[in-house]
């Protein structure tokens, strides 16, 4: 439940900003670990993509790209906003990164089934 | 005038520092209700030891801000029909501060920090010297003018969600306040600012989450502000000064 004095754009979209950067931190050490099979475990690391190949992992890998976007996104509407004099139209620029961050990540999933 | 069956649930936090409780009374309706107006009924009609603060009622003085379900407003300009569900309004002190007693929050760590953000005026004249003559229309001057209507009421301080994580962040009012001594020419050291508004508290703590512009009753933009002490820290930085 968001308490009232939140309930508004920028703090959703601080929000997502920070669930998704959390979310992306648990999964590059796994990320990097399942790379390192590639010089010294190739055969795990094969067995690793024929799991990956499972649908469920690739409804899994949409969730990815869907933080990733929003992340990136967000990153970029935080440099927008603290680094470039803003106008008003601000909370607009906050809802249309979310928005495209739903478009790419949706693309993707639309590609992947 | 008495309270009856149509009246408001009012429910109104009641006590002092950490302990307290919320206590529910029924005040009747009146045509252009303000909250403060239902406080008042309160104190007046049904419990005189019921604390609270304001001077102006007009919006002014920044005195009677307090939190009305869960938001923070100046409840002098707050008129019940915009804040009512159900019949019910509950109000409690300014969040962020402490509570002396009821709804009289201790307004003393903000006004501190204003100091703290370095919001003094460092003078470069004395009496003796002309009065400075200063263009309303450099971009400096009307970027300063969008931050000075400030009335001190803490209630972005009270939203702002920094400020409850990080007990030394100077909050958003302070470092407005900064934000326009910065540009202001006749100040006679904004590094002094600078120093002041980048160290542990500073602006770099804010994560624009944007509470403080959302709920400024007098429509002001803090997150702006905290944003051009952002750039001119980082860009200070890398021109090799503080």
């Amino acid at each position: 439940m968001i308490r009232p004095h939140r309930s508004h754009p920028l703090w959703i979209a601080y929000l997502l900003h920070r669930l998704s950067g959390l979310g992306l931190a648990l999964f590059l050490p796994v990320h990097f670990y399942v790379l390192a099979f590639a010089l010294n475990q190739p055969e795990r690391l094969d067995a690793f993509l024929r799991f990956a190949d499972d649908p469920l992992v690739k409804v899994a890998e949409f969730g990815l790209v869907f933080l990733l976007a929003v992340h990136v996104f967000g990153g970029l509407r935080l440099l927008a906003l603290e680094f470039l004099p803003w106008s008003p139209r601000q909370k607009t620029m906050a809802a249309s990164a979310v928005a495209a961050a739903f478009l790419v990540a949706g693309t993707f999933f639309l590609q992947a089934v | 005038m008495t309270a009856d069956s149509n009246g408001l649930h009012v429910d109104v936090w009641r006590g002092s520092g950490t302990e307290g409780r919320f206590e529910r009374f029924l005040v009747p309706m009146q045509e252009s209700q303000t909250i403060l107006d239902v406080v008042a009924w309160i104190q007046q009609y049904a419990d005189p030891t019921l604390s609270y603060r304001y001077a102006c009622r007009v919006g002014m003085c920044g005195s009677c801000a307090m939190m009305v379900n869960g938001v923070p407003r100046w409840t002098c300009r707050t008129h019940i029909k915009k804040v009512i569900k159900d019949n019910a309004i509950t109000i409690a002190p300014l969040r962020n501060l402490p509570v002396i007693k009821d709804l009289a929050a201790d307004m003393d760590p903000f006004f501190d920090k204003w100091v703290a953000a370095g919001g003094v005026h460092h003078p470069t004249r004395d009496r003796n010297d002309e009065i400075e003559k200063l263009s309303p229309a450099t971009p400096e001057r009307i970027e300063t003018d969008t931050g000075i209507e400030c009335i001190n009421c803490s209630v972005c301080y009270a939203a702002c969600d920094t400020v409850s994580s990080n007990v030394d962040f100077l909050g958003p009012a302070a470092l407005q306040r900064a934000w326009t001594l910065y540009l202001d020419p006749k100040d006679a050291d904004p590094g002094v600012i600078l120093e002041a508004v980048s160290g542990r508290g500073g602006c770099h703590n804010c994560h624009s989450q944007g509470s403080c512009t959302l709920h400024c009753p007098n429509g002001l933009n803090p997150m702006k502000a905290i944003a051009g002490l952002k750039r001119a820290t980082v860009s200070s930085f890398f021109k090799g000064g503080r």
